[in-house]
Parts: structure tokens; sequence; C-alpha cells
């Protein structure tokens, strides 16, 4: 309908050329696109709310609070899914942030053009492997490597703390959590260097000029001008771990339970819904797990939230400063 | 130019060859899905078929609950459960429900040093590993039963199913039969709220884990056991001896079998009498949709099936299931040709 309208304007040859015409259809072409966006997220929603209701009338609150999972009493609660979902994604973020802005400043500031287009070309590679494959590797390889060396070390030298004590299986929490952080590493690190690339020369330059150290210059001129961005690279790593699904349910372990130990399985919301839905038979059961599904809708728009308000807030106290 | 209109010649009549083979190729390719536990014969059963017939089948292990939700949907031909439906609730779903194969279920553990049937339990060991009340390897529950053996002092990891199983369902079954403890705070199902261990998805995903991770045990149908080359457990049976999983083993459990009485066949054989029947052992189900649509597809399906019952039943003894008797058999016949209609009209005759 709407192109047709974009047509006829020259069809015509003889009309004056009206300008605001085609940029008024502009305008509205490009908002109902866009508007396809928000029917999409708002129907997706709608869509879990409605699916959710009836769990959320028989259980209530406390669906969030519970962690007795027993689908052959008709009991569901979420608590050890968003445990499971924050403290793996917890573990992977603690990993990759520091990681991928240290990879990405030795890219861009300390590297040699040649190796760092060999090195930034790995980190881009890395980012396009699909998620099965690093579950797959995850669960013959790396669950391996951790049963047999880093979870038995761990708890020899850190098994003091509830946090690796138990017995090393290769397969739970801790592992999850490398797994997520390997593959959030290369989003955060690519997105990273960009920003830190996009830093004006000059800047660095008058830094060195007044003598800074490279880490003096990195610190306070690079890492600063580049922290918007950086912030927006994190969130996207995080958005990533929150909800992925393959590689978590490889090798979490998959236990509706809540364990001090990060040894001991668990699961997330993603990997129970993989796991789950395709063989929901009762509606209450097939009802609390769009609820889980709903919880991880609002935790991803929570965080969304608070770093879109987190960005803005610093947009402010840049202006501030000058 | 004669050149030019014999090609032309040749093309149109391979065309025609091409438009006339293709709605062929698409009535005769049946798809089913559902549990794991027979996949290993189904895959056998449809290779040999497909080879004979031309007929292709396909079915996808995703296990028995997605099968029924599968079938109940209608976007498979037929779906595969080892939970039996009874019989009422069968018939409200308007389903056929009808036995395939029956096999057995085994536990398998990862210890070091032990070899395939050398680790004894009793049901009531069985069910303490499997709720947490035992822990480690060398407890005494299980020292006791297994004098000769050296057991290590390492934390036992339970391996079982996350999705909904029908290979879960005959085990979980079985340890609610044998422990009153496991019936109060567990019970039966496809899934169940387990205290211990580590899901892991599908017969063939538990085999894997239980062969990684030392110190494990987990259950699997027998077939995987043996393909995967995972230790099984020798466990005691209801008439107190202790029994390897085997064909013959699994034959005398299924020689109680009395299919004539069970109500849309459903029969459950776990825990069965006898010196030397497996304690777990359950049949695997095939569910079809009483009122076919397409009444040459039903037939193909039908076909399928009577040739498994006809024709299957070396390869699966090959593969360590118990074929169906031929007068249950017969018996499943009759149950097509009462009850799957296309129209009113029946498809089995």
């Amino acid at each position: 309908m709407r192109e047709s309208t974009v047509e006829r304007p020259s069809a015509s040859p003889g009309a004056v050329h009206d300008q605001s015409r085609p940029d008024a259809v502009f305008k509205w072409l490009t908002a109902a696109c866009s508007l396809v966006v928000i029917v999409i997220m708002a129907g997706i929603f709608f869509e879990l709310v409605r699916n959710s209701g009836m769990a959320f009338r028989e259980f209530g609150f406390s669906f969030l609070t519970t962690d007795s999972w027993n689908p052959i009493k008709g009991e569901f609660g979420a608590a050890s899914s968003i445990y499971g979902t924050l403290v793996s994604t917890g573990i992977a973020m603690i990993i990759a942030i520091p990681l991928s802005i240290i990879i990405a400043v030795y890219l861009v500031e300390v590297a040699q053009p040649r190796v760092s287009r060999f090195i930034g070309g790995a980190v881009e590679l890395l980012a396009a492997i699909p998620s099965i494959i690093y579950g797959m590797w995850g669960l013959f390889v790396f669950a391996a490597l951790m049963q047999t060396h880093v979870q038995p070390f761990l708890g020899k030298h850190l098994g003091a703390l509830p946090l690796f004590q138990g017995p090393p299986m290769g397969i739970g929490m801790l592992t999850a959590g490398l797994i997520l952080a390997f593959m959030v590493l290369p989003f955060i690190t690519a997105i990273t260097r960009d920003v830190l690339m996009m830093v004006p020369p000059v800047l660095k330059e008058s830094a060195y000029g007044v003598g800074s150290t490279m880490w003096e210059a990195v610190r306070f001129v690079s890492l600063k001008y580049g922290r918007r961005g950086i912030v927006g690279a994190v969130f996207l790593g995080f958005g990533r771990a929150l909800g992925e699904t393959m590689a978590v349910t490889f090798v979490i372990g998959n236990s509706h339970r809540i364990s001090p130990s990060l040894f001991s399985a668990g699961n997330t919301i993603a990997s129970s819904l993989a796991n789950e839905f395709n063989e929901a038979s009762e509606p209450i059961y097939l009802s609390s797990l769009f609820a889980l599904a709903l919880v991880l809708f609002c935790i991803m728009l929570a965080f969304q939230t608070i770093a879109h308000y987190w960005v803005t807030r610093m947009q402010r106290l840049e202006a501030g400063d000058r | 130019m004669q050149k030019f209109i014999k090609i032309a010649v040749i093309l149109t009549i391979a065309a025609a060859i091409a438009a006339t083979s293709i709605p062929t190729l698409a009535a005769t390719s049946l798809s089913g899905a559902g549990a794991t536990f027979p996949e290993p014969i189904y895959a056998v059963w449809m290779y040999k078929y497909n080879q004979l017939t031309g007929v292709r089948v396909d079915y996808q292990g995703i296990g028995s609950s997605g099968g029924i939700r599968q079938i109940k949907a209608g976007t498979v031909d037929f779906g595969g459960s080892d939970a039996p439906m009874k019989g009422p609730k069968v018939r409200e779903a308007g389903l056929i429900q009808f036995p395939m194969v029956v096999g057995g279920v085994v536990p398998v553990c990862n210890v070091q040093g032990l070899e395939a049937g050398q680790l004894k339990l009793t049901p009531e060991v069985l069910a303490g590993v499997f709720s947490g009340e035992i822990n480690y390897w060398n407890e005494e529950a299980i020292t006791s039963l297994n004098p000769g053996l050296a057991l290590p002092n390492e934390p036992i990891t339970v391996v079982h199913r996350a999705e909904g199983s029908g290979t879960t369902w005959i085990f979980t079954n079985y340890l609610d039969k044998v422990s009153p403890s496991w019936h109060e705070s567990i019970g039966t199902g496809k899934v169940v709220p387990w205290p211990v261990g580590v899901g892991a998805k599908g017969n063939p995903g538990v085999a894997n884990y239980v062969q990684r991770v030392n110190g494990s045990i987990g259950y699997v149908e027998y077939a995987y056991a043996v393909q995967n080359n995972v230790p099984h457990v020798s466990l005691e049976n209801q008439a107190g001896e202790y029994v390897q999983p085997s064909i013959a083993s699994f034959k005398a459990a299924a020689a109680n079998a009395d299919w004539a009485s069970a109500d849309g066949y459903y029969l459950v054989l776990t825990d069965q009498p006898g010196d030397e029947s497996w304690p777990i052992v359950g049949a695997t189900f095939i569910l079809v949709h009483a009122d076919q649509s397409d009444a040459g597809k039903a037939e193909e399906m039908l076909k399928f099936f009577d040739w498994c019952y006809k024709h299957g039943a070396e390869m699966a003894v090959e593969k360590d299931y118990v074929p169906i008797p031929k007068n249950v058999a017969d018996m499943v016949r009759q149950t097509w040709a009462d009850e799957i209609r296309v129209d009113g009209t029946a498809v089995w005759k």
C-alpha cells in the first residue's frame, strides 16, 4: 500500500516536485517498520502473561520464592531456576568482563597491527561459533578437564569455602558459568575493541605528551572516553549469558535444587524450558513453564532498564564534567 | 534437429516419471516421535523395512511425554511411549495404544575397577541410592551386599533423566513398588522430583554422563548399556535371586504378562515373580489416532507395524528386546480392525 504512494509523485512528470510529501511517506514507512518491534514484544509479553496466569493464580507470589519443582504433585516454584540463572551469569560476567577489556586494550593500544588483526579475527570467529558447539565441547572436553584437574584443585585449596565443596562431577554450575564466560567473551571484546578504536588519537597523543605511561593513558583517557560503549558491550554480553540455552543445558546438570556449592548441578530458566517444555503434559505444568519464561523476560527488562538508566546518568555526569 | 527432438522426448519422459513418482514418495513416508527406549530397535526395523518396500518411516526419540504430546497435537503419524496410558484416558484422547516390544531398564554405574554385573544391589539399597540416603560407595549398606569387592570411598553421583521419560516412568514405578519410603516421598512419574543427582537428556545422555563421571550411577534401557559399554548392576528380584540383565531374564519377566485382560493394553511389568525374572522390565507402546484422515497412509502405517510383528522378532532379540508374542500381535491386529477408521470404515481388514 505504502510503496504505491511513494511511487506516485515520480510517475507524474509534469507535477511540481513536492519535497514534503516523500518525506512524510518516508517518516511513516520507517515508523511502521519500527512498530513491528513493539508489536512483537508486546505480543510475546501478552502471551506470556496470559499463559502463566494459571500458575500465578495457583501459587501466587510464592512461585518466585519456593524451590520445589514437583510435576507429580503439581507443585512448582521458580527459585532454583532464578538462582541458577543469576549465579551462572554472574560467574560468566565476573570472568568475562575484566578479561575481555584487557584483551581489547591489548589489541588496540599494545599489540602490533598485524598481531592485533590476527587475534581480532580469532575473536570474531569465536563470536560466530553456534552455542551448541560450545555445549558439545563443554560436555566432552571441558567437563572432563574440570573433573580431573580444576575441581579437585579448587576443592583442595579452597575447599574450606562452601562454594567449592562436594564431589567433582565435571558438570555443574561452575562449568556452566565458565562456558558462558567463553561465550560472551568474544562479544564484549569485539565491541570494546571497536569502542577503543574510536577514541580520537589526539586525546591519546596529548596524554602521552604530558608524560603519561601507557597504563595511565589507557586508564584515564581511552577507557574513560569509551566507557559508555563498554557498558553497552557488557550488557550485550550479559543478555546473551542470561538467555543462553543449549550450551548451559549440556553442562549444568539440570536439577531443580539450590545448593551453595558451585560444583553441584543446577538449572537455569532457559535450560528448564528447553528440557521440559516439550514434555509438559499437565496444564499447570505448562503454565508454570510460561511463568518461568515471563520471569526471564522481566529479569531481562529490569537489567535493560538499569543499563539504560546507568548510561544516561553517565552521560549527564560527563556533561557536568565539562 | 532430430537430435534435439530426441533429447526433448527423453526429457519429457523423465519429467513425467519424476512427476508421478513424487506423490507416491510423499504418500509412503511416515513419521513418528517419542520414547528413546525403543529407538535402537525402531531404527533397525525402519531401515530394513525401507530397504524391502521403499516406505520411509522416521522416528525421533524425544521422550515419551513428548511423543504423547506430539500425537495428540497431530504433528506426527504415530507416537511412542514407554509409560502406558490407562484405557479410559486413551479412548478419551481418541487414540489407540498397543505394545511393540518389551525391554529392560538396567542400573549402570561407573566405579573404578568394577566390571559389568559385579556389583549386587537389593531393591531397598537401589532406592536408597537414588533417593540420596546412601551417599558413598563404601557405605555398609552396599559393602555388606558385596563382600568380595573393593569399593572406593567415593561419593555417589546419581544420573537421571532431565526430561519427561518413559524409562524414568518404568524405573520409578519399580522403586515405588519395592520401597515404601520412595512411595511416600517421590512416587512414579515420567518426571519426578529427584532429591539428588544430575539430569541428562535421553537414554544416550544418561549413558554418556555415567561414562564421564567417576562414581556415578544411572539407569538406561539395556541396549544403551551394551552399546556404550557401561557396566550394569546385578539386582535382587522378587524371588530373592540376584539376576543379570539379559534377553532371558527379560523374557522370564515378560512371560507373566497377561495382555488379554489389560484394558487398552495398559500393563506394567516391573517387579514380576519368577526366579529368573529381571525386575525392571517394561513394554513400549505405539499410539495412533483412532480416526485417521488418510486411508492410504493409515494402511501403510499399519502394514509397517504388522511387518514388525511378523518379521521383526529376530532383529529385536539381537538388540536384547523381547518381541511381542504371536497371540498378542493377533490381538493387536483385531484392535486395529475394530477401532481404526477412516470416515467410519475400517482400514485394517
